[in-house]
């Protein structure tokens, strides 16, 4: 460091001219350029803004200046500290996006590597269509009803207006419960539902029953033994054939798309007077829109309404039914139905939970 | 019913006959199922009569060979060769010549066969498409046709059949008379029944007839026809008629009283008259009674059976099948007739019990017309008289009294009322009318409208208003009955017990559970294989009468045997890593079985009356059951899968509970089929509702299935439906998180540990987790290492450590006082 006493020629301060402070800045801006990451130009950087940088020592030789070249002098190592400074930044802000950008990259994944750590569960189908079922109805205020599948051959035949030895109750091959005179049998339907809910509730009645019932067919493409029904039955007053029509056309629109509809032929029940059986329009049918047969229906016969305690006089209902396993066997175009009984994972799974 | 169109419209007064398809459209839209229109034939080409004129049998081949010369117009003589045998020289025959196809596109030309140059094939029936009679060519009775004629007309091969399939309802429909009528009904035409016949008075008894059972027979008729020439051919319109309705001919006397059953709907019986042995008499069989019937099998005769006796004994199964011994022969000359009304219900007892379904039957079952007897008889005698010369004797038996149907009453306008449409002016009694009931109609007090229609004598199934509405509505055709949605009622929804088990149903299928649905029938061995005990509850079980499976004949008491079933069906077809669940019903019998009651349907029963029919059911609760195979999580890139465990089974049986909204109590117990050592009880409070765990080696052994297979099954129904009404306090406070591991015996289970350390530590205590669990050395012999973490929190300000260390400090030495636990050193 000069003494102020010293001979000492400002003129002749080196460090301080313009030529050299320019070259500074020109040395420091080629070193951050050349570090090529972060950690190189952490490495250059003291020697260009650190203590004992060339702009840094030539700073401490400004006191040694007359007075009036001290201002000049200063405001040149000024800029030449401050150029040297946004230099570096700019040298740091585009590293520093590199590294960040190098990082995500080596951070990378193939996303598209399987993902089936957790095997997948389902529900079975026909659970899926008489929930869908059961929602179609509540919407429309209907009620779900239940009942066993091992009923009193009263609640499925006497009371559905079946006579002892009408030819329907053989008709039906129902499943006998052991002892041979036990009067007990697997439903063959789910309409002993029908009796059972007139048994138990205020009038008027607007249920559904969707459930599992039985009948000696060998299992084959198109017959189970074991399968599910919906049985749906309104009583109230003045209730006509045309409010069935009317409640199933809104099912089959529910079911088949807004183009569904039904049409009735004439049929007989025990429990139905007039009876029909079923057919919808279907419009997505295997080659081409048509109608398929879907179920069975009726105005309740005033037998059972009576067996029931109801007054025919004054109430009339309407009651239908539909096999699940059909209607979901041309609803997705199913070939056999022994894959609905047989339980096989790989007929569920795509169902999902919600199919 | 098969019915040739031609037959069907013989009787209606068509401007112009139908198509086969208007027809079955018709019978369709008024409830006459349509199983399929067939078209006879088609037969083109040279298809005519011939006269065989001389035979060659070929007897150089295996099988008898015939070389025929067979005059098949004027003057020209076709050599042809046969393989059948039923017929000889002289016979008429049907020619198929060179140039003709005959169904199914068979083509006939002139071949070299059998040694010889063939010019044409001599045709069977069911070769010209004529119903399926194979056993020979077709011969034509003598006189029907000459060589040469044409035999598409002469055959009537420009005809379809019309298979139909009428509801058991309509025993009239069961006849071409009850055909026409739903025809004539259904397209308005007039109608020309054949039922209506004069019928001479009769001069004396036909035969003596003494009805001892009047509830298993309302009515007898008996005529008699003598001289009737054994050998007399069935004419060829009547066989045509029975062939296409598919029966076969066997000789005229049998044939007639077929094809009058087919026209009237009237089943009748011959016997060989010279047969019986003195007075008949209908009666119920007696016991130890056999009867050899017309197909040579014996039959042990039930005392419900009705049967038809004479001094021999039993000679008829009633209404079913006739017996050998009276049976009209090869040289039955003397034939007595028999038409009767039988016993519906008797009848198709019978039936069933024979397992013997006849045509007649059939008929019987569904009610044949009371005052179709005398005039079926008189049919068939004159069918007999014109074409086998018969007498019909003057006398006539006619005993017992029908029921006729009762006239039914309803106001006029109920029709409309069912339907929801307002039918035009008088259709009520018009259609009434046309279906043959004698209508009137009157005012009542109240000055409605009153219908009054007596039905027809064979329409037995008209018996109350409803049936009459019925026949208004599909008539008027269901198509004009609109489309109107009822005013909805307000509905409650899904009841909370549905709503919770949907949950349940959906929350295993998220678990990643299949569910599948096996067949609740069950072979009782498996039970063996489960090592039950003898006495076990699980053994008690519901038989089934009449199983599918001989062997899986009772109903399951538990969900397992189905789905370890079904598991074993996917291991087969290749599965490794099977979880599958089941809800469904199980039965269980009653301690106390007791019988169903007998209860009428002319009214209500009472509330004591269905208690105690259900009372009379098993209970059949829901069950929900899962197994477990292979990994719960699957190795792959990610690294090692985990096998699933007892745990995995345990876990999901709690999940199903809180999918309930109930939180399931986890206790140690033993229970075949699982594991002894590591099978859960869950229960609810003290009350057990299922359990969960690893399956028994051995039992898995026996069921072939993968090692360490486990499985729950839960009462769904002993669930209760808990109110299920949280109302959490979230604290904004920090928590303050310690943790404390404590040594216990190996034998307390954890559940304890932790049911002590939460229910001391007081209300600060926001969650407690076990963490870790370790045995070893350090600890010495029986003991364990339980970690937890535990998280305190105050409601209302920042806790301190003192105060949460004070807290954990209590629930330790709670643990230490009941259970001997101790801080881990």
């Amino acid at each position: 460091m000069s003494g102020a006493n010293d001979p000492y020629d400002p003129k002749q301060v080196a460090a301080l001219s313009a030529e050299n402070l320019d070259a500074a800045v020109q040395k420091a801006r080629e070193a951050f350029a050349g570090a090529a990451d972060l950690e190189a130009l952490a490495a250059v950087k003291p020697g260009h803004l650190g203590d004992r940088s060339p702009v840094l020592l030539a700073r401490r030789e400004i006191g040694a200046l007359p007075p009036k070249a001290k201002a000049e002098a200063g405001k040149r190592v000024n800029e030449a500290q401050s150029a040297i400074r946004t230099a570096f930044d700019e040298r740091f802000a585009v590293l520093q996006v590199e590294r960040d950008e190098r990082v995500l990259r080596e951070e990378s994944v193939d996303v598209t590597l399987p993902w089936d750590r957790f095997p997948r569960g389902a529900r079975h189908p026909i659970t899926t269509l008489a929930e869908r079922i059961g929602d179609v109805f509540v919407a429309m205020g209907y009620e779900i009803a239940e009942g066993p599948e091992l009923e009193t051959e009263w609640f499925n035949f006497d009371a559905l207006n079946f006579g002892k030895d009408h030819p329907a109750r053989s008709m039906q091959d129902t499943f006998y419960i052991a002892p041979g005179d036990s009067q007990l049998v697997l439903r063959t339907h789910t309409s002993p539902v029908q009796a059972r809910t007139l048994l138990d509730r205020e009038l008027p009645v607007y249920v559904v029953c969707p459930g599992r019932t039985f009948r000696t067919d060998e299992l084959d493409a198109t017959h189970t033994p074991v399968f599910h029904q919906v049985e749906g039955l309104a009583v109230d007053k003045g209730l006509t054939m045309g409010h069935l029509k009317g409640t199933l056309d809104a099912f089959a629109r529910s079911m088949f798309g807004e183009d569904s509809k039904t049409r009735l032929r004439p049929s007989f029940f025990p429990f139905t007077e007039p009876s029909a059986e079923v057919d919808v329009w279907f419009p997505e049918k295997k080659g081409g829109a048509g109608w398929v047969e879907w179920g069975g229906c009726g105005m309740v016969n005033p037998n059972v309404l009576r067996a029931c305690g109801v007054d025919p006089d004054v109430y009339s209902g309407f009651a239908f039914g539909m096999g699940l396993e059909r209607t979901l066997q041309f609803r997705n175009g199913l070939p056999d139905m022994r894959d609905m009984v047989e339980g096989d994972v790989r007929f569920t799974q795509p169902f999902g939970t919600e199919a | 019913m098969r019915v040739p169109v031609s037959w069907l419209v013989e009787h209606l007064g068509f401007d112009e006959v139908p198509t086969p398809d208007e027809l079955a459209e018709a019978f369709t839209r008024i409830g006459i199922e349509v199983e399929e229109v067939s078209p006879l034939g088609p037969v083109t080409g040279p298809v005519v009569a011939g006269r065989v004129v001389e035979i060659e049998e070929l007897t150089e081949f295996k099988k008898p060979i015939r070389y025929c010369k067979v005059e098949v117009g004027p003057e020209q003589t076709n050599q042809i060769i046969c393989g059948a045998t039923n017929f000889v020289e002289g016979d008429s025959v049907v020619v198929a010549l060179p140039g003709a196809v005959l169904p199914g596109g068979f083509s006939i030309a002139e071949r070299k066969t059998y040694g010889r140059v063939s010019q044409g094939m001599l045709c069977a029936a069911d070769e010209l498409g004529i119903g399926d009679d194979h056993s020979g060519i077709l011969v034509l009775p003598t006189g029907t046709a000459q060589p040469g004629d044409d035999a598409l007309e002469l055959l009537g091969l420009n005809d379809s059949v019309i298979e139909l399939a009428p509801t058991p309802d309509r025993g009239y429909a069961f006849s071409v008379r009850g055909l026409a009528r739903e025809i004539a009904c259904a397209l308005d035409v007039p109608f020309g029944d054949p039922g209506v016949v004069e019928i001479p008075e009769p001069e004396g008894e036909a035969w003596p007839v003494h009805i001892e059972d009047r509830p298993g027979c309302s009515r007898f008729v008996a005529r008699r026809v003598t001289g009737v020439d054994p050998t007399a051919p069935t004419p060829w319109w009547m066989r045509r008629r029975l062939m296409l309705a598919g029966m076969r001919s066997i000789s005229l006397p049998v044939d007639v009283t077929n094809y009058v059953m087919l026209e009237l709907g009237q089943p009748l019986h011959a016997f060989d008259a010279a047969s019986l042995s003195g007075a008949l008499t209908v009666r119920r069989a007696l016991a130890g009674e056999k009867l050899t019937t017309l197909d040579d099998q014996v039959r042990a005769l039930n005392v419900d059976d009705i049967v038809i006796a004479d001094d021999s004994g039993v000679i008829s199964l009633a209404g079913v099948m006739g017996g050998a011994s009276t049976e009209v022969g090869d040289n039955s000359s003397d034939i007595l007739l028999e038409a009767a009304n039988w016993d519906p219900a008797s009848i198709a007892r019978t039936v069933r019990r024979h397992k013997l379904p006849s045509e007649a039957a059939k008929r019987f079952e569904r009610t044949v017309d009371p005052a179709l007897a005398p005039v079926a008889l008189e049919r068939a005698a004159k069918l007999l008289n014109h074409y086998a010369e018969g007498q019909i004797k003057p006398g006539r038996t006619d005993v017992g009294a029908p029921a006729l149907p009762e006239p039914v009453s309803m106001p006029i306008d109920l029709p409309d009322r069912i339907a929801g449409v307002r039918y035009a002016r008088g259709v009520t009694a018009r259609r009434l009318g046309q279906i043959g009931c004698q209508v009137s109609v009157t005012t009542s007090e109240e000055g409605q409208t009153i219908v009054t229609a007596v039905p027809p004598t064979w329409r037995a199934d008209l018996v109350q208003p409803a049936d009459l509405v019925e026949e208004v509505l599909r008539l008027e055709g269901y198509d004009t009955i609109p489309s109107v949605l009822p005013p909805a009622p307000a509905g409650r929804g899904l009841t909370e017990q549905q709503r919770r088990r949907r949950t349940v149903w959906r929350t295993l299928a998220e678990d990643g559970f299949v569910e599948v649905k096996p067949f609740p029938f069950i072979d009782p061995s498996v039970f063996d294989a489960f090592g039950l005990a003898e006495g076990d509850t699980r053994r008690d079980t519901v038989g089934v009468l009449n199983p599918l499976e001989a062997d899986k004949n009772v109903l399951a008491t538990t969900l397992l045997p189905g789905l370890l079933e079904t598991l074993q069906r996917n291991l087969a077809r290749g599965a490794k890593d099977v979880a599958l669940y089941n809800i469904a019903q199980v039965t269980l019998p009653r301690a106390q079985q007791v019988p169903v009651p007998s209860l009428g349907v002319d009214r209500r029963p009472t509330e004591a009356e269905v208690a105690s029919m259900l009372a009379a059911l098993p209970n059949q609760p829901l069950h929900v059951a899962g197994v477990l195979t292979g990994h719960r999580e699957l190795a792959g890139w990610w690294g090692k899968g985990r096998i699933a465990e007892w745990s995995d089974a345990v876990e999901a049986a709690r999940r199903v509970g809180e999918a309930y909204g109930v939180k399931l109590r986890v206790v140690a117990s033993d229970l075949l089929p699982w594991h002894p050592g590591r099978c859960a009880e869950l229960r609810v409070g003290d009350w057990p509702v299922g359990h969960a765990g690893e399956l028994h080696p051995k039992v898995v052994e026996k069921l072939g299935l993968p090692k360490r297979t486990v499985a729950f099954e839960l009462d769904l129904d002993a669930l209760p439906l808990d109110d299920h009404r949280p109302a959490p306090m979230v604290s904004p406070y920090p928590p303050v998180l310690l943790d404390v591991a404590l040594v216990v015996d190996a034998s307390v289970p954890v559940q304890s540990v932790s049911e002590v350390l939460g229910a001391s530590a007081g209300d600060l205590l926001e969650d407690i987790r076990l963490f870790d669990v370790y045995t070893g050395e350090q600890l010495g012999e029986g003991k364990k290492s339980l970690a937890y973490s535990l998280r305190f929190r105050a409601p209302d300000r920042t806790l301190t450590v003192e105060e949460a260390t004070s807290a954990r400090d209590a629930a330790v030495a709670a643990a230490a006082e009941r259970l001997g636990a101790a801080l881990r050193a």
